[in-house]
């Protein structure tokens, strides 16, 4: 009794949750394929027989295309790079946090929460000041190093956290068994960690995609200018129109990304490779 | 095969506490040694100090001869069961067993590989299970690839740190005969720590009790129950565990709360001197003063008591008979209790009755007690004063010449090896369970006999 309604009752919340989060993205697809007079139709889908692949056209071969296939080349290389820098660094901290005991460890990791709550707002202008007189200013590597102090502090918690669910019996079973210290991590610990990176590279790879305060200020040109930022540069065919579908279809094009990394790791997201390792 | 040398060995963590103190065993080739204790006695970190996880602080370590002391845990070809039995998730059983041959590169070729984990394969009943992942295996069997690695790589010893703690009561006699089997099998020197006292006394030729950091005992399982050093050894083995009574000693009687005892003068000899003696009995040396035969009765003495209730159980009794000692006393057991793990009990003697007695608690009734078993402990140091040197001694050499002989019988052909188990089997007291599992494993222990020989 209780239990098919508390299934019914789970049910209405979960329909309720997914269309209060998915009506925004539909909204925003419906937009995408509207013709620029069809705009203010006041519906939600694009007028009969006006539906237009116009936008898309527009970013990808037409006008705009110079601005946004720049920026999303920015934007991925940008991206790709703090996030592996992120990875890596913080997979060899993580790891010796969760193994080691070392003065300071508590440290790291106070440090590295100090650095991901504060407020981003507040160093963007000495940012900016700071990175013209040295030349980082509207580069890649000028908008790398802000990202990592992003992705670095969480990719270091989430890492930590993982790594210290691995039963560190495996790597002393391995060197019991012959291994040296090198092989028992690579052999016993990597294969187990490695959902647990790839959760962590697509977590920071996210923050970073999704940056707009940084993208906007720390650049000037197309030279390193992000999605988000050259986004809000978008401007209609003539002054009297709205950029917005054009804006919906680009918006649409970035998600894409970030939707097929999470389907294609969805197994690695929510594994439990480490089951079966110890007493289940 | 090896012997297995542990010469003063100490741990000190950081904070100056003593792990592991001053501990110094010899371990015989081919020999089954048991570390047992309550928790926190540091039986698993010398198990790790002797695998070589845990470092040495002072003291020698020699296997074979040789000191190891710094030697990484994959130079001292020791093989090792975890307790959670740390198999490797993202390999197959197969893989799991075949890593240690697959480490030692170039050692062995594909087929010796493929060989060798085979016949461990069988030896374990895992053939079956080969391409499995170790997720869906069951407890007992991931138990036993956590074996399967240790055997595949033919090591100089096995140490296993309570494997069987975390299976379930019925799996555990059956791997417990196992192990023990296995052991005679292929004749390798173990070291087994566990915190189960009937493992400790099945299993091992010789049990070591550890208490905070020290050995406290080192003999055969006859010798720490017929002749425990000291007070810790005597409470720690035997299920019920002894009772510890308070008593004065006047000539050759104790006066304790039960009522006077009348002992043997060579035992009150050896007390001579002490005022205050803990005396140690087990609850097996009490008996129903109506169903002692007249030729026994003369060892021992019958007092007179109330129960305060009794546990029928088939083939015995457990009758309860509390008693109010002094605080001081009072002090002293809770104190002994404390460092056994156990909770602070309100002070009681058990007693094991025979099935047919029909005494009941509420009734006053006649108990006749051995005096010739009885142990007298010092109450400041813990000594046993009526120890028996020799016949311990005796004891062990015993066990020692029993594990010879099993050992040649189990490497021996299939008939013989057979009816080692059955007598192994017996002298363990293993329950149903084990010596239908024992039974059922002949086919593949010739094998096994075969392979080593």
């Amino acid at each position: 009794m209780t239990s098919t309604k508390s299934k019914v009752l789970w049910g209405i919340v979960t329909v309720l949750v997914a269309v209060y989060a998915l009506f925004p993205v539909a909204s925003i697809l419906a937009t995408s394929f509207k013709a620029p007079s069809d705009l203010t139709n006041q519906k939600f889908l694009p007028s009969p027989g006006r539906a237009t692949t116009g936008n898309y056209e527009q970013i990808l071969v037409g006008d705009a295309q110079g601005l946004f296939l720049t920026a999303l080349r920015n934007s991925i290389g940008i991206c790709l790079i703090s996030t592996f820098i992120a990875v890596v660094l913080a997979t060899l901290c993580a790891y010796a946090i969760a193994r080691l005991d070392f003065p300071g460890k508590k440290l790291v990791l106070t440090t590295a929460l100090a650095v991901s709550i504060f407020p981003v707002i507040s160093i963007v202008t000495p940012l900016f000041n700071l990175w013209r007189s040295i030349g980082l200013y509207d580069t890649w590597p000028g908008l790398i190093i802000p990202y990592l102090s992003l992705t670095l502090p969480i990719s270091i918690w989430t890492l930590a956290a993982f790594f210290r669910q691995i039963p560190w019996e495996l790597e002393q079973a391995a060197q019991v068994d012959g291994a040296t210290t090198w092989q028992a991590f690579r052999k016993a610990i990597v294969p187990l960690a490695a959902p647990g990176v790839f959760t962590t590279a697509i977590i920071a790879f996210f923050i970073a995609w999704n940056d707009f305060v940084y993208g906007i200020s720390l650049t000037s040109t197309e030279a390193a200018r992000p999605v988000p930022a050259a986004l809000a540069f978008f401007t209609g065919a003539s002054q009297f129109e709205a950029p917005t579908g054009a804006i919906s279809a680009a918006a649409i094009i970035v998600t894409i990304p970030v939707v097929v990394l999470v389907l294609a790791f969805q197994r690695q997201i929510v594994s439990g490779l480490t089951q079966g390792a110890v007493k289940g | 095969m090896a012997s297995i040398t542990l010469n003063h060995l100490v741990k000190k963590y950081g904070d100056g506490f003593p792990a592991v103190n001053d501990v110094s065993i010899d371990i015989a080739d081919g020999e089954f040694i048991i570390l047992v204790g309550p928790s926190g006695c540091g039986k698993s970190t010398l198990l790790r100090m002797i695998v070589g996880l845990e470092d040495i602080t002072d003291g020698d370590l020699l296997i074979n001869g040789t000191r190891v002391n710094d030697k990484a845990p994959r130079d001292r070809n020791l093989a090792m069961v975890f307790q959670n039995y740390a198999l490797y998730p993202h390999l197959t059983v197969y893989e799991n067993i075949a890593f240690p041959l697959r480490l030692a590169k170039g050692k062995h070729s594909d087929e010796e590989v493929d060989r060798l984990v085979t016949e461990a394969a069988a030896t374990l009943e895992l053939t079956d299970h080969l391409q499995r992942k170790p997720a869906n295996l069951s407890g007992g069997q991931r138990q036993r690839v956590a074996m399967g690695r240790a055997i595949v790589r033919q090591a100089d010893a096995f140490l296993f740190d309570e494997p069987l703690s975390n299976l379930d009561a019925k799996l555990r006699g059956q791997m417990r005969s196992e192990i023990s089997q296995m052991q005679r099998r292929l004749g390798v020197t173990s070291v087994y720590v566990t915190h189960d006292q009937t493992e400790a006394m099945t299993l091992g030729d010789r049990v070591a009790v550890l208490k905070k950091g020290e050995l406290q005992q080192i003999a055969s399982p006859r010798e720490l129950y017929e002749q425990p050093r000291n007070l810790f050894v005597a409470g720690f083995i035997g299920s019920p565990s002894m009772n510890f009574l308070p008593a004065t000693i006047e000539g050759g009687v104790l006066r304790t709360a039960l009522g006077d005892i009348a002992i043997p003068a060579e035992k009150a000899a050896k007390a001579a001197g002490k005022k205050v003696v803990l005396v140690g009995v087990r609850p097996e040396f009490f008996e129903d003063a109506k169903l002692v035969e007249e030729s026994k009765r003369g060892h021992g003495s019958t007092f007179r008591a109330t129960l305060s209730h009794t546990e029928w159980l088939g083939n015995e009794q457990y009758g309860y008979i509390n008693f109010d000692p002094a605080p001081e006393v009072r002090e002293l057991l809770n104190n002994l209790a404390k460092d056994m793990d156990a909770d602070e009990l309100r002070p009681q003697v058990v007693v094991t009755l025979d099935a047919a007695s029909r005494i009941r608690g509420g009734r006053e009734a006649e108990i006749w007690l051995d005096t010739r078993k009885l142990h007298l402990f010092d109450p400041e140091t813990g000594v046993n004063l009526t120890r028996d040197e020799a016949a311990g001694a005796a004891l062990t050499e015993e066990a020692n010449q029993e594990r010879a002989e099993e050992i040649a019988n189990a490497q021996g052909d299939g008939h013989s090896t057979a009816s080692g188990f059955a007598s192994s089997n017996t002298g363990g007291g293993a329950p149903a369970g084990a010596s239908a599992g024992g039974s059922s494993r002949g086919g593949a222990t010739a094998a096994g006999g075969k392979h080593t020989s």
